[in-house]
């Protein structure tokens, strides 16, 4: 079997399903109205989004003005740390493995006189819920901790934190907010917000086969949040904004195949060709899989090999129309070394020689034989030629 | 990202691997990223001016980025066959030039390299005063010495 191209980094972003991209085609040309335009044009629009909003909020089980559309889940994020704590300056826990989008925001409010802990994951990558509940306080008034995280794909436990807090909350004036992070756990995982137990939920539509640009989060009607964009009467007063029409579309498109039966066999087969990339690789020496083996959504590996520098691996498999992606601190920009790695104790030499690989639905296990057989090759050959063996 | 030419000497670098007996060598390790290089030297001497001496054969080991192993590749090529007083000089600008430029991220990696070269050059001469010096000794009872010292200072502009 020839194999030309290989697409194995769908944690960054993925594919636009085929269905999806048809569901939005109408909204770019004849169906162009703006959703809040009195006449038939608006009226249109409006009824179509009203439709999605639905969609999303069935499968989130909320209400459907407890969803916010939004630009994508670093705008969701973003709303909900700054909204909660924009005239409260009080207290925020959140985890030391956010995606930047929220750690980079929770340092921000903390340099503006927010009070912020930063918990870091056990070993495994995982999130002791106990270390998070024990810093609760008085003027505790929000809680961020992702679902499943971005690089390692462990499984925090929402559920489990949340009902503590909520119990915690019976007993409180000021009440404690919990918000989650879902980007990556959404397709795979419980996504029920009253068996989560969350106040605030993000999410992202291109890493579940939508559009680029486009994300929503769910808002508890109880919580009083302040919008970071002002401007018309759009989403409750939550963002202003005309409406992204055929990104709304697309989105909710995108999540009711993700809630279909399909789907569940899609991750059935996701899972089947993960397991069998983590068997073949870990054959190679001096290789470590990071995080937890069980508690990880089941498009994701995340590898140490030792003696190998991420980026020329990177860039050695693209060559062979592979693409993953690494935490080294060479493929960073910034030059230091993925901070989730980092987090869970990992050490800074170690992080350089990472590889993740996330898989999506247009995988084949053709696909993870030609990748094992080629990742070894390459592995072997770069370790050669390293000074150090 | 990278240039053409950076691109084609990670894919098929030269000079890559050691040597079984060098003359010299330096080992380098990247403060900013962590990375290590290791390269390794073979002289053809000039008994008149030490430093006219030419690099016979070079080969380097690199764990690190793309652009270091580029880099590593085109500091070996322009270094073969060259004078130790030529390496010690190499400038990073002449390095990048060959290159096709790096991107700003990546500039430091090319110093890698350079420093690595210069390290196995002044080892080489180290070895080189070493020798020379225990042989003065031998002979000091007898004669005055004439030590000729040699050492050169890189004019390389960081
Ligand atoms: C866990 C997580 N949160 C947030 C984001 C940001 O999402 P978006 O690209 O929609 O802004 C991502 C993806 O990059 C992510 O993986
Ligand atoms: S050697 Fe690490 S960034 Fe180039």
């Amino acid at each position: 079997m020839k194999i030309n191209k290989i697409y194995f980094d769908n944690a960054a972003t993925t594919k636009v399903d085929k269905n999806v991209l048809k569901s939005m085609m109408p909204y770019f040309s004849n169906s162009f109205g703006n959703s809040s335009s009195i006449h038939s044009y608006g009226q249109k629009a409006e009824g179509s989004v009203l439709k999605s909003r639905d969609i999303i909020a069935k499968f989130l089980n909320c209400r459907s003005n407890e969803v916010i559309f939004t630009s994508g889940a670093t705008e969701a994020n973003n709303t909900v740390l700054k909204g909660v704590f924009f005239d409260f300056k009080g207290h925020l826990i959140t985890s030391a493995f956010e995606h930047p989008c929220v750690l980079e925001t929770a340092k921000y409010l903390q340099k503006n006189g927010v009070e912020v802990d930063f918990v870091r994951p056990e070993k495994n990558g995982i999130i002791d819920s106990k270390k998070v509940l024990s810093l609760i306080k008085d003027n505790t008034r929000l809680v961020s901790i992702m679902y499943a995280n971005n690089e390692i794909g462990t499984i925090q436990p929402i559920g489990h934190i949340g009902k503590k807090i909520r119990e915690l909350n019976q007993n409180r004036q000021n009440k404690v907010f919990f918000h989650t992070d879902a980007v990556q756990a959404t397709q795979f995982l419980q996504m029920n917000v009253e068996r989560l137990y969350v106040d605030f939920l993000s999410m992202s539509s291109h890493k579940i086969y939508g559009p680029k640009g486009m994300g929503a989060f769910y808002v508890r009607k109880e919580t009083r949040l302040k919008p970071l964009f002002h401007g018309g009467h759009h989403e409750y007063g939550l963002r202003a904004g005309t409406l992204n029409v055929p990104g709304i579309i697309g989105f909710s498109r995108a999540i009711e195949l993700i809630a279909s039966e399909e789907h569940k066999k899609d991750i059935l087969n996701i899972q089947k060709i993960r397991d069998y990339v983590v068997k073949e690789v870990l054959k190679i020496d001096g290789t470590i899989l990071n995080g937890d083996r069980e508690l990880r959504i089941p498009n994701n590996a995340n590898f140490l090999f030792k003696n190998v520098e991420g980026e020329s691996l990177l860039l050695k498999l693209d060559m062979k129309g592979i693409a993953i992606s690494t935490g080294s601190a060479c493929a960073s920009g910034s030059l230091s070394p993925s901070h989730v790695l980092l987090s869970m104790g990992i050490k800074p030499e170690s992080a350089h020689g990472s590889m993740r690989i996330s898989l999506g639905k247009y995988n084949t296990i053709d696909e993870a034989k030609y990748f094992v057989k080629e990742l070894k090759k390459i592995v072997k050959e770069l370790r050669k030629y390293s000074p150090l063996k | 990202m990278y240039s053409k030419q950076v691109l084609e000497h990670f894919k098929n670098p030269k000079n890559r691997g050691k040597l079984v007996h060098p003359d010299a060598f330096g080992q380098v390790g990247n403060p900013v990223c962590g990375d290590i290089m290791k390269l390794y030297i073979n002289i053809s001497k000039d008994k008149k001016d030490i430093v006219k001496s030419k690099i016979k054969e070079i080969k380097f080991e690199t764990l690190g980025c793309g652009a270091a192993i580029a880099c590593s590749s085109v500091v070996t090529q322009i270094a073969k066959g060259k004078t130790l007083e030529f390496g010690i000089n190499l400038d990073k600008k002449f390095v990048l030039k060959e290159l096709g430029g790096l991107p700003e991220a990546k500039v430091h990696c090319s110093m890698l390299s350079i420093e690595a070269l210069q390290k196995a050059i002044n080892n080489y001469l180290q070895k080189f005063n070493d020798k020379n010096n225990k042989k003065e000794s031998k002979n000091n009872s007898s004669k005055k010495s004439s030590s000729k010292k040699n050492s050169i200072r890189s004019k390389t502009k960081k």
